[in-house]
């Protein structure tokens, strides 16, 4: 069983909120059940951590949030991407694209194509 | 951007904190609970889908402290709770907190006075645009020891092509004017102007305009521009005065502009910053000589702006050049002999460099207050680190951070000399219209003083340097302690830490030098006073008065009922009998306001020129002319030396005739006999059409020497003529006798205006008021300095006996087991004298020393007293010794009186 890796800084919060930007508002919960079910259990996430990020996001505005009731009828904080969160997704996700392609080209390139 | 939101966001946290902490938990909860009803779904026991929840979730503790984080700032939630412990200190010790608070506010509150006269005299000493572009034009001549020989129209034309100047005027020196057709004829000072005069400075009118630069009227322009002053207080604020015409001295002038309020004229007195009247003027026609490079305009100051850029000293290098192909061009006008020299002097300097260096010294001394009573309060610190030693021992051993700690002993000390700022500016702010008042009027922008944001933030600065300065120290040395000694010792009459009490020691001995400096330069500022008051002025301003009239000087000298010498001298003779019939008069003599001794400030000088000695015009020296009635030596008490004084008989027509006094033979006429030679006094101001052939005055007689220009001056040179030979137009009378000063202004008034109602009579004083108004300055640094060294005497007094109070409180037991064992009490007394004479002795030194070098730094401002005068130092050295001793004897009488018994028991 390959070992569980640490989510590095910064990526956790990009999960965050293409999460969120997925399925809409979500409790802290919810969105730590589907980081963990997309990760396919690779991700060992503290579950813990998620909410000091999630307040972190919060002031920095790129989510905002409500008290609600959860599908089991429990009062919980539901959490939605904010607008400037959606543009903070957008350019994240660009750089990250952009970092894994260039990764990805240094990983298959070969002596000779370089010769 | 996101940075500063969540800054913001967080400091709004810190209000709303527990409440967040609440949701967390809340939301920490329903986590747990969800996972839990997830993990029974999926088949676990109820405990065991609790316990995997948990371990899931990970602990929460640190996850509560990284959102605390996360929401607050701990910088600030530090500070915050540094600064309530700070504030329960001060409270617990209230009479520590109050004396430093005290001793702080008295430094502070000080310094900033002080700085506050500074801010407005020497820091913005020019209220116009670009300030330093401004210099003053000096010409002189020190090949012959001539200085401020003026200008030429010539010259102003070749410096105004120089390409080194945006602009450059002539401002003649003030003079004063009669304006009529007010209900009471007013006199003013006015001055006349190039056109350009206001486009130097950069000021512009508030109503209507100022002159128009480019008029080249060579005379009088007949326009003349209103302070706003005058326009308020004389004209009623009428709005439309632009186009009237006022009359002055009975000419008509049309009124072009009035300047805004604020503004000032520049110069260094008051007179000439209350000039309420320019008159525009090309120098260069009648009334005027015509233009020639011979005829300087003497004592008029020329001002210019320097073209944007330039610095003072390569414009000098610029003119410089100038000059010296100006002298080869035209030689016959600058023989090589005289030097011809232009200089250029940043006018800020010479608004303010007369007071510069008091103010300097002033400030200095504030400043040695202020390090005194900083020393002080660090000192009290340090005193107080022995008592807390255990506190601040604990605290370490519970494992507190060392920069937490100085963190927090320097926010106490910052807390204690923010407070004493505030204290010291507020009290500051309350008596400032006393402290207004103690400052001599004569003090070039007196009235600008207040208050500011500048001044304010001068303070916090202050107080802000000095806490962290002063209180970093005791708070590193506290930090320090020694955990196990101290914990073992403290509460058990420990010796205190060594550092701590050589530190104590630094303290105080710094504290005994500064004093004794600052009581120094103090005691040889009170010599110089002194010396001052007593000096010889050669005049004798007892039961003395005088009364100031002008008569009209209008352009056109046909209109002048006062033209000619005889017709004044008709006036004089009337008002001199009239007034020698007022009560109490014994004796009366007139004069002009050159004759009025130490009363006038820029007098006019003329050039001298001595028959058989050839010089050209314009390098004569120049000496001040006072013109005198016959009476008024023997009036003044200046003694006849040689030849004769004025009589009825030298008026108008007969030999014109001048007395001079010593000082001038001395420098004029060296190893010969000066009565009987003739001298040409090259005339004049207004211009008056001379005669064709040259008119030489004689030299009758020779007076004794008198400090009338300054008491600090010897003799300058005089030569005075005869009130009856000379027209003059600023005339004083003076009275001597019983006089009563309440009465006389008035019945001289009376007198002078039922022989002509138009003349103004003014400015009535006793020579005595005179005298001492010429000494405000002096007098009034002289105060401030010994005010600041007796502060400082006592404050390094209070410092000495709090040092040796402690350490004696220190040593108690220490002196406990001394008698214990059989020590003599006497001894005891001696050990702590002993001590205190060490640091008396060290600091006495170190005091010495300094107070030489200070007191060599303002030799200048000495008078009649050497700046290394032995009795003073002797003096002021047994003084701080006693002060220094006296504070050691009652701590050492405590340790005398020690009783072991009580002493060793209690601890």
């Amino acid at each position: 069983m390959p070992d569980k890796s640490d989510v590095p800084q910064g990526t956790l919060a990009l999960m965050v909120l293409k999460t969120l930007d997925l399925l809409g508002p979500l409790h802290g919960y919810g969105i730590a059940r589907r980081i963990e079910q997309i990760s396919g259990d690779l991700l060992a996430v503290n579950q813990g951590t998620l909410y000091p990020l999630l307040l972190k996001l919060e002031n920095e505005g790129a989510i905002a949030s409500d008290w609600g009731t959860s599908e089991n009828n429990r009062r919980a904080r539901f959490y939605r991407l904010t607008n400037a969160g959606k543009r903070q997704l957008r350019t994240e996700t660009g750089d990250w694209e952009r970092t894994a392609a260039i990764v990805a080209r240094f990983f298959s390139a070969k002596a000779e194509d370089l010769a | 951007m996101k940075l500063l939101r969540r800054l913001f966001v967080r400091m709004a946290r810190l209000v709303t904190r527990s409440r967040d902490d609440r949701r967390l938990l809340e939301e920490i909860e329903e986590h747990l609970a969800s996972q839990t009803e997830e993990n029974v779904r999926a088949g676990m026991a109820v405990e065991e889908a609790r316990r995997q929840a948990a371990l899931k979730f990970g602990p929460v503790g640190p996850i509560r402290e990284r959102l605390h984080e996360e929401q607050t700032l701990p910088v600030v939630e530090n500070l915050i709770l540094d600064l309530r412990f700070a504030v329960r200190m001060l409270l617990k010790y209230p009479g520590f907190s109050f004396v430093s608070i005290a001793t702080i506010a008295l430094g502070v509150g000080a310094t900033t006075a002080i700085y506050s006269v500074i801010d407005a005299t020497l820091l913005h000493p020019l209220p116009y645009p670009n300030p330093s572009e401004l210099v003053r034009v000096q010409d002189d001549l020190p090949g012959v020891g001539a200085e401020r020989v003026g200008i030429s129209i010539p010259e102003l034309r070749d410096l105004a092509n120089s390409g080194i100047f945006q602009s450059i005027a002539i401002a003649g020196q003030g003079a004063n004017v009669n304006l009529t057709g007010t209900a009471q004829p007013l006199r003013l000072s006015f001055k006349q102007v190039t056109p350009n005069y206001f486009a130097v400075l950069g000021v512009d009118a508030q109503l209507g305009r100022t002159f128009n630069p480019h008029d080249s009227t060579p005379g009088y322009n007949l326009e003349v521009v209103l302070s706003d002053g005058l326009w308020r207080r004389g004209l009623g604020a009428d709005p439309q005065i632009v186009g009237r015409t006022v009359l002055l001295d009975n000419d008509q002038y049309q009124v072009v502009g009035v300047m805004p309020r604020g503004f000032r004229d520049q110069g260094a007195t008051s007179e000439e910053q209350n000039v309420e009247l320019w008159l525009g003027a090309g120098f260069a026609g009648m009334p005027f000589p015509a233009p020639s490079r011979s005829s300087r305009h003497a004592s008029r100051a020329v001002l210019g702006r320097l073209k944007p850029g330039l610095s003072v000293a390569s414009a000098q290098d610029r003119l410089n050049t100038l000059v010296a192909s100006l002298s080869k061009q035209f030689a016959a006008d600058y023989p090589p002999q005289t030097r011809w020299a232009v200089r250029l002097i940043p006018l800020s300097e010479t608004v303010v460099g007369s007071v510069r260096n008091t103010l300097f010294l002033i400030f200095a001394a504030v400043g040695m207050v202020l390090l005194i009573s900083c020393v002080n309060v660090a000192n009290l610190l340090l005193a107080r680190a022995s008592l807390r030693g255990r506190e601040i021992a604990v605290r370490q051993a519970l494992g507190v951070q060392r920069a937490r700690l100085i963190g927090q002993l320097l926010t106490e000390a910052l807390l204690l000399f923010l407070l004493g700022g505030i204290t010291g500016v507020a009290v500051l702010f309350c008596t400032h219209r006393f402290l207004l008042s103690l400052v001599p009027a004569s003090l070039p922008h007196e009235n600008d003083i207040a208050i500011g944001w500048g001044v304010l933030a001068f303070a916090l600065a202050v107080s802000a340097g000095a806490g962290i300065l002063f209180g970093l120290a005791p708070a590193w040395l506290m930090s320090r302690t020694d955990l196990t000694a101290t914990l073992r010792q403290e509460g058990r009459g420990s010796i205190g830490s060594l550092g701590r009490s050589r530190m104590r020691h630094f303290l105080a001995v710094s504290e005994l030098a500064l004093s004794l400096v600052l009581m120094v330069v103090a005691c040889l500022m009170l010599r110089s006073f002194w010396d001052m008051l007593k000096v010889q002025a050669g005049f004798d301003p007892e039961r003395v008065m005088a009364v100031q009239i002008s008569l009209p000087g209008p352009n056109d000298p046909r209109t002048d009922p006062y033209q000619t010498a005889r017709q004044e001298s008709v006036l004089l003779r009337e008002i001199l009998r009239r007034s020698r019939s007022l009560p109490g008069v014994e004796e009366v003599a007139m004069g002009d306001e050159a004759a009025l001794p130490l009363g006038h400030t820029l007098p006019i000088r003329l050039p001298l020129i001595r028959e058989g000695i050839e010089t050209l015009d314009n390098e004569a020296p120049v000496v001040d002319s006072p013109i005198v009635s016959p009476g008024y030596f023997h009036l003044m008490g200046m003694p006849l030396e040689r030849g004769r004084m004025f009589t009825d008989g030298d008026v108008e027509g007969t030999p014109e005739v001048a007395v001079i006094n010593q000082s001038a033979a001395r420098t004029y006429w060296p190893n010969q006999d000066p009565v009987g030679k003739r001298v040409r006094l090259h005339l004049d101001t207004r211009g008056l059409a001379g005669p064709a052939q040259p008119v030489w005055t004689t030299i009758i007689g020779v007076i004794a020497d008198a400090r009338t220009e300054s008491l600090s001056e010897r003799a300058i040179p005089q030569v005075y003529r005869s009130s009856y030979q000379r027209v003059s137009k600023d005339l004083v009378l003076f009275l001597s006798g019983n006089l009563d000063p309440a009465n006389i202004p008035v019945q001289v008034r009376q007198q002078v205006q039922s022989i002509d109602a138009s003349l103004p009579v003014f400015r009535a004083q006793t020579l005595k008021e005179v005298l001492s108004a010429s000494l405000s300055f002096r007098r009034f640094s002289m105060e401030m300095v010994t005010l600041f060294a007796i502060t400082a005497l006592l404050l390094a007094g209070l410092g000495i006996y709090g040092t040796i109070s402690y350490l004696v409180n220190e040593q108690r037991r220490e002196m406990a087991i001394r008698l214990a064992l059989g020590a003599q009490r006497a001894n005891i007394l001696n050990l702590v004298l002993q001590r205190g004479l060490r640091l008396a002795a060290t600091g006495v030194c170190c005091g010495v020393i300094g107070a030489l070098i200070a007191s060599h730094l303002m030799a200048g401002l000495l008078f009649g007293v050497s700046p290394r005068d032995p009795g003073t130092f002797a003096s002021v050295t047994v003084l701080l010794t006693g002060v220094a001793l006296a504070a050691t004897y009652i701590p050492a009488l405590r340790a005398m009186r020690v009783d072991p018994i009580t002493t060793l028991h209690s601890e």
